[in-house]
């Protein structure tokens, strides 16, 4: 079927569109702007803000022209006197209702609110008045909701509800009560929120933001007893250059290694080899479930804002999850293992940090499971926007810094592990690995394209070793809730699913740098980043797990096998009910 | 269930029965107690003098009387009100106490009991409920059947017409015959705004969809408005037979009354007449024997003003919050879970069957020549006659205020009427001989609103009013929308800075500024009309407004930072009244000599102004 | 582990449940039937509404805080509510609710401290003709002075 086009007039220029775009979709393409703050395509389309309203002709009031669509002959202005000054009062109510410390502000320079007020040049708030709300919620490890910086644009809210079908937060009270809240106003962290930080990636202010841990690691590097290891997960190199305006979803590996090393580290390791073990510990564990009709179908558990959801949505089928760890927390376990007796380090002097695309990684390590032998795996993340903030504070110059290669002996990574970083990652990663264990050989067709994509469900069905196995990738929770309910009622048909939190997987996580609304609408930062990943598989010799030489060399010396009862002490985890709210 | 033949047997028989209910020489032993059972008698408890009547009446053994209770009568002021017919004499605020009497004198004596009549404005007794002024210019359509029937019995309905128009519409009529009806009687939608309502359910009718709804808008919650709340009450039945009849016009076979849960009375009277409804087979499947099938359920509002604005109020019908939908998409296109819905407010549909019977040129002779009809109107305020009234579109505020009022008591002199609730405006003296229709109601920056009609007198500070009215809306605004949200609590800041003495006069203009751009900017009806009883007000007493800048006075004195409250020496007669009354021991004088109010003590309550014989307080 | 009030709660929320079908739509009935009960709407009932109707819970709490009938918190034994209608407002209302905040000690929204009142104010309850109304729970007091509000509460504080 052809698409009907429509003609129109945006400030007298014609513009001929699609049947169905907006006017704001319009104006673009007549190159006109039109500013917005509460709208996110396809997320919160709502017209709540007021800043997108133009003028229709022979329209009583404004139109909102976020949502509205064009009409054949339609005469719109989109800068009147009267549009003009509507934005302006709209934008003064907003700011007078909210705190004003930009300085102070963690996402001064990056904050929509504050670039809408450059741009019309507001100098003083006229309408200035009575505040709303001033609590601040920062009990739980990964997140803080300040309700001074809220302005009430419910892109966290559809976020949370909509795409990830969650419903932690929604709108509360009503008029100028009116605020973001969980039932009866608890804290995230006793709520059904399970810190996958898609809500901070939707807030165009300050409202919500990661719980900041740079001042407490900038003491620990600074700590001459203890020994300060990092590890940085695949997604954080292809995200951090963003933060120094480099292209979105470039590489800066080389860069971001350095500056590491600049910050005082005294070891810069890749978890990507982390993401190596996990493979070898999860696609042995799916043979053996497949082969010796264990509970199936075995879903992945490398990301904990899953797990947490998993724990408080569907208790009773925690059991389809691999045991495995994620691969931070069991490269923080080998680290604190192996490596430090190989070392002779005492390991309780080390301390290892990970740079996540993530915060319910600061949730992770926090779970009491996450230990051998009294020693914690991992001791604190940071995520890639804190990162960046410690390498400006430290006033490197990003940009011109030298590329340098991770630390021996753990640097050597393989392919597999760095496409971890995206959704249907850890499922090629895993099957390139299970197909050779499965068949026995060098398999040499490692591409599964039906894996790889943005769409939210990718099924496939795969021959190996003449069995057919089936396949699902999820990312996003409301898909992941999809498919639970499927294995709920009984009605799933996989063998094997992976299943992210965020859409798009850990490039697009919560711990990333947060793009606007305007840069969602117009620019793919999805497949930017994920193609970025899968360029540095691509350029990989090594591009299978089991045939990484360190961890060849680890499970010789150290682990003898997959699954093997000293893996399984540092390697694997469990699971248990979570209440879904704490009240 | 029951056959069209038993039907029309129930309504020919009952109305003989009633027929002494609208005619006073109705040829009949029988004598028919009528007690109004609204909200305002019964809260002056007039269940308990119909249960008095009963008892005395059983006691002894009288035979040829029956007691009824009715909807409202409309003159709530007076209540509670009991009528005897057929002669129709009417006794008003009578308590359980007098039912003995009553009964005595007038049922069994036949002579009326004269200190129970009702006086008009100048003391003269009123006999019959027809003779008092407040009746005389009014016109009932709407109202028809409210304090002649019981609202609790379908026999009575039915005897009045009841379900005749949907007979004829399913029988007779086809569906743009109906829709073509309505149009042309010219009625327009009573909720406020006044979209013809002919218009509506063609829009509804047109749209393709197998699912469709009917939807009644029982959400009044302009306060000071009680007229749909007393068409439930006293004729519920009317608006369910409208909905059948405009379900079978627009294609829709289930229905929705959304109601107040604070309106317990009327919920039950409307759950009452769609049971008695469900019984006879007038709601349910095939109705009166043709293919029409017709489901009505109740919905309660939970207490949220903007549920009266349409998409909020399907939000809530949906369980949501009652938040407004951006429009378009209009509800005809897209209403109650994306389909086509067709939402009329209580009073429109209460038109629809007396058109429908009566025919659409009837109709439209009466009223204006764009606004056809009457009105209902809830006359309150500082008003003699405080009640529910029904007019003529066209008849002036004077007329509604003055002839059907009775003007203003305490010797007071009118100031202003407000109509149309929070989102109407202030109308001044110098526009009382408007005729009110929807057109020249918003030529004075007023609207008609859903009936509300507030009358003022001049103790009252129209600053203060306006600060009233906008405490309404920051309450109830959903929060939705920036300008609402934010924007009427900023207005609400400048106006209480006003009234508190520190108002500047760039205050004055920013007010201003804020209003208008919050009606361009709002989503719903709400905001953008929630400015309107500020921006009346500045037009029409822009002078109060500048005493309470510039002056840093009220002269109505209710704003008690800006209030000093004085003796006029030249009028005190040292009467004392005045000291006798203040709370504070503020006011110091000897008998006959004159007073004076120490102001370190006076807590401006007012309480001596409104007591002293001579007005010499103020 | 949840306590015997909460069971309590739990068991009859569910009983509540049991009368409707699981369509969204019956929140507000629900609600409605749970505020009738308890004078207000516990965390857990909220819960228990969100499961059956698959609802999240912080959408409910949404709907609850948005409609001025719903309370979370209990009331009083006796709620005075004072109507702040035009037509009440016009005949003095705003006195009557303010000598209802000094005679009860408590604020508009608040319950005394033992349970026994609690104040606020509401818009028209329809007896316009009796303006100024306040009332106590389901009793409707017209044509309001100071004087009859102090003589009713009165004679409430009489009663237990």
């Amino acid at each position: 079927m052809k698409e009907k086009l429509v003609t129109l007039s945006i400030d007298g220029q014609k513009v001929q569109v699609k049947e169905g775009t907006t006017i704001l979709e319009a104006a673009k393409k007549a190159g006109i702007d039109i500013p917005t703050l509460c709208f996110l395509k396809d997320i919160n389309e709502n017209g709540d803000c007021r800043m997108c309203v133009v003028e229709v002709e022979g329209r009583r009031g404004l139109a909102t022209s976020c949502i509205q669509k064009v009409e054949e002959g339609m005469i719109v202005h989109t800068n009147t006197p009267d549009v003009v000054s509507a934005r302006r009062m709209v934008l003064d109510l907003t700011l007078s209702n909210h705190h004003r410390d930009c300085l102070t502000c963690i996402r001064s320079g990056n904050c929509e609110l504050q670039a809408l007020a450059i741009k019309y040049n507001v100098q003083e708030v006229k309408y200035d008045g009575e505040k709303a709300k001033t609590e601040i919620d920062d009990k739980s490890p990964s997140i803080v909701r300040d309700f001074k910086k809220c302005i009430l644009c419910r892109r966290c809210v559809s976020t949370c509800k909509k795409v990830q079908d969650i419903g932690a937060i929604d709108c509360a009270q009503r008029g100028f009560e009116s605020c973001i809240s969980t039932v009866g106003n608890i804290s995230l962290n006793d709520s059904n929120c399970v810190f996958c930080g898609q809500c901070i990636e939707a807030c165009p202010t300050g409202a919500l933001h990661e719980k900041d841990d740079t001042e407490k690691l900038r003491e620990k590097i600074y700590d001459k007893d203890v020994i300060t290891i990092v590890q940085t997960a695949p997604a954080v190199r292809v995200g951090l250059g963003e933060e120094f305006e480099t292209p979105i979803g470039e590489n800066v590996q080389g860069k971001m290694v350095t500056a590491l090393k600049r910050l005082g580290f005294d070891k810069v390791f890749d978890t990507n080899t982390g993401a190596d073990f996990t493979i070898m510990e999860e696609a042995n564990e799916f043979v053996d479930r497949f082969t010796k009709k264990g509970k199936m179908p075995m879903i992945t558990s490398c990301c904990p804002a899953w797990v947490r959801f998993a724990e408080k949505n569907f208790p009773k089928q925690l059991s389809h999850l691999s045991t495995c760890k994620s691969p931070h927390q069991m490269f923080g376990a080998v680290i604190k293992s192996y490596y430090a007796k190989k070392m002779k380090i005492d390991p309780s002097k080390i301390f290892v940090v990970s740079v996540m695309p993530c915060i319910a990684k600061k949730y992770e390590i926090t779970r009491p499971e996450m230990e051998a032998d009294g020693i914690r795996d991992v001791d604190l993340v940071i995520t890639t926007r804190e990162l960046a903030r410690m390498i400006k504070q430290d006033a490197l110059d990003f940009n011109n810094l030298e590329e340098s290669g991770f630390d021996d002996p753990m640097g050597e990574a393989t392919g597999a592990g760095a496409i971890f970083g995206t959704t249907g990652g850890v499922m090629e990663a895993a099957l390139r690995t299970a197909a050779d264990v499965l068949e026995g050989t060098d398999i040499s067709e490692i591409k599964y394209e039906q894996v790889r994509g943005e769409k939210g469900i990718k099924e496939a069905k795969l021959e190996l070793a003449g069995k057919k196995i089936n396949i699902a990738v999820v990312s996003g929770l409301g898909n992941a809730r999809k498919i639970m309910n499927q294995i709920k009622d009984k009605k799933c048909k996989y063998d094997f699913i992976e299943i992210m939190a965020c859409p798009g997987g850990c490039v697009m996580g919560g711990g990333q740098p947060i793009k606007s609304s305007k840069i969602r609408r117009e620019q793919d930062v999805r497949k930017n980043r994920a193609d970025s990943l899968y360029n540095i598989d691509e350029k990989s010799t090594i591009r299978k797990s089991h045939q990484n030489p360190v961890l060849i060399k680890i499970y010789q010396e150290f682990f003898e096998k997959p699954a093997s009862e000293k893996a399984h002490k540092y390697l694997h985890t469990s699971y248990n009910k979570q209440n879904k709210y704490d009240i | 269930m029951k056959t069209v033949e038993e039907i029309h047997k129930i309504a020919k028989e009952t109305r003989k029965e009633l027929e002494l209910r609208i005619n006073t020489k109705a040829d009949t032993r029988e004598k028919h107690i009528l007690i109004c059972h609204g909200t305002g008698c019964t809260s002056s408890k007039s269940p308990l003098i119909l249960e008095t009547f009963n008892k005395i009446i059983k006691e002894k053994k009288l035979k040829n009387v029956r007691v009824i209770m009715t909807g409202c009568f409309g003159i709530c002021s007076k209540g509670p009100i009991v009528i005897i017919r057929p002669e129709d004499t009417f006794y008003s605020m009578v308590t359980p106490e007098d039912c003995e009497e009553i009964i005595n004198t007038h049922i069994i004596g036949g002579k009326r009991v004269e200190r129970l009549l009702c006086k008009d404005i100048k003391g003269n007794m009123v006999d019959r409920l027809d003779d008092l002024a407040f009746y005389k210019k009014q016109k009932r359509i709407a109202l028809k059947n409210c304090g002649v029937i019981n609202p609790e019995d379908i026999d009575e309905y039915l005897a009045f017409d009841g379900y005749k128009a949907l007979e004829k519409v399913l029988t007779k009529m086809s569906q743009d015959e109906v829709i073509d009806e309505i149009s042309k009687s010219g009625l327009r939608g009573r909720g406020g705004a006044g979209f013809p309502t002919g218009k509506k359910w063609l829009f509804v009718k047109q749209e393709e969809g197998k699912q469709k709804y009917v939807v009644c808008n029982a959400d009044e919650g302009d306060p000071g408005a009680f007229m749909d709340r007393s068409i439930l009450e006293g004729d519920p039945h009317s608006v369910i037979e409208s909905m059948a009849i405009a379900g079978y016009a627009v294609g829709a076979n289930k229905g929705y009354i959304y109601v107040r849960a604070e309106y317990p009375i009327a919920v039950h009277r409307l759950e009452v007449a769609i049971n008695q409804a469900k019984k006879y087979g007038l709601l349910g499947k095939k109705i009166l024997g043709t293919t029409f099938n017709f489901d009505v359920e109740i919905r309660l509002g939970a207490g949220a003003f903007v549920c009266g604005e349409e998409t909020a109020l399907l939000e809530s019908i949906e369980g949501k919050r009652g938040q407004p939908r951006l429009k378009p998409p209009y509800p005809a296109h897209s209403g109650l879970w994306g389909c086509p819905t067709l939402i009329n407010n209580v009073e429109t549909y209460a038109n629809v069957t007396r058109i429908i019977l009566n025919g659409s040129k009837w109709y439209a002779s009466i009223g204006t020549e764009t606004s056809k009809g009457t009105k209902v109107f809830a006359l309150g305020g500082d008003v003699n006659n405080v009640g529910l009234v029904e007019v003529p579109m066209g008849t002036t505020l004077r007329e509604i205020v003055f002839d059907i009022g009775g003007g203003i008591p305490n010797g007071r002199n009118f100031k202003a009427a407000q109509t149309g609730g929070p989102s109407g405006g202030c109308i001044p003296e110098e526009h009382l001989d408007t005729p009110i229709d929807y057109e020249s109601l918003a030529q004075i920056d007023s609207m008609m609103g859903s009936g509300g009609l507030i009358v003022m007198d001049d103790s009252k500070c129209m600053v203060n009013i306006a600060k009233f009215y906008l405490e309404f809306t920051v309450s109830e605004s959903c929060g939705k929308c920036t300008p609402c949200r934010i924007g009427t609590k900023r207005m609400l800041e400048i106006l209480q800075k006003i009234c508190s003495g520190n108002g500047e006069e760039k205050d004055l203009v920013k007010l201003n500024e804020l209003a208008n751009g919050i009606k361009k900017a709002s989503v719903c009806g709400l905001g953008q009309t929630a400015p309107n009883p500020v921006l009346s007000t500045m037009k029409y007493f822009a002078d109060e407004y500048k005493e309470h800048v510039v002056d840093k006075s009220c002269r109505a004195k209710e704003c008690k930072e800006l209030a000093k409250i004085v003796i006029d020496e030249t009028k005190c007669k040292g009467c004392d009244l005045c000291k006798k009354v203040c709370p504070v021991s503020a006011i110091s004088g000897e008998v006959g000599k004159v007073h004076k109010i120490d102001q370190s003590k006076c807590i401006k309550c007012r309480t001596c102004m409104q007591k002293c014989p001579f007005k010499a307080i103020g | 582990m949840p306590n015997c009030v909460d069971k309590k709660i739990i068991k009859e929320t569910q009983e509540i449940l049991s009368k409707f079908t699981n369509s969204k739509d019956n929140l507000i009935i629900i609600l409605e039937e749970v505020q009738k009960k308890y004078g207000y709407i516990p965390q857990l009932a909220q819960v228990e509404i969100s499961e059956y109707l698959n609802i999240p819970v912080a959408e409910i709490y949404g709907v609850v805080t948005f409609y001025s009938r719903f309370t979370t918190k209990p009331k009083g034994k006796y709620n005075v509510s004072v109507c702040l209608g035009t037509a009440c407002f016009v005949k003095g209302s705003k006195e009557i609710l303010e000598r209802a905040k000094q005679k009860l000690g408590i604020e508009e929204g608040e319950t005394s401290k033992d349970g026994k009142f609690s104040l606020d104010s509401t818009r028209c309850v329809g007896a316009c003709g009796l303006a100024p109304v306040f009332t106590v729970n389901n009793e409707v007091y017209g044509k309001a002075t100071v004087k009859k509000l102090d003589e009713v509460i009165d004679e409430y504080m009489k009663k237990d």
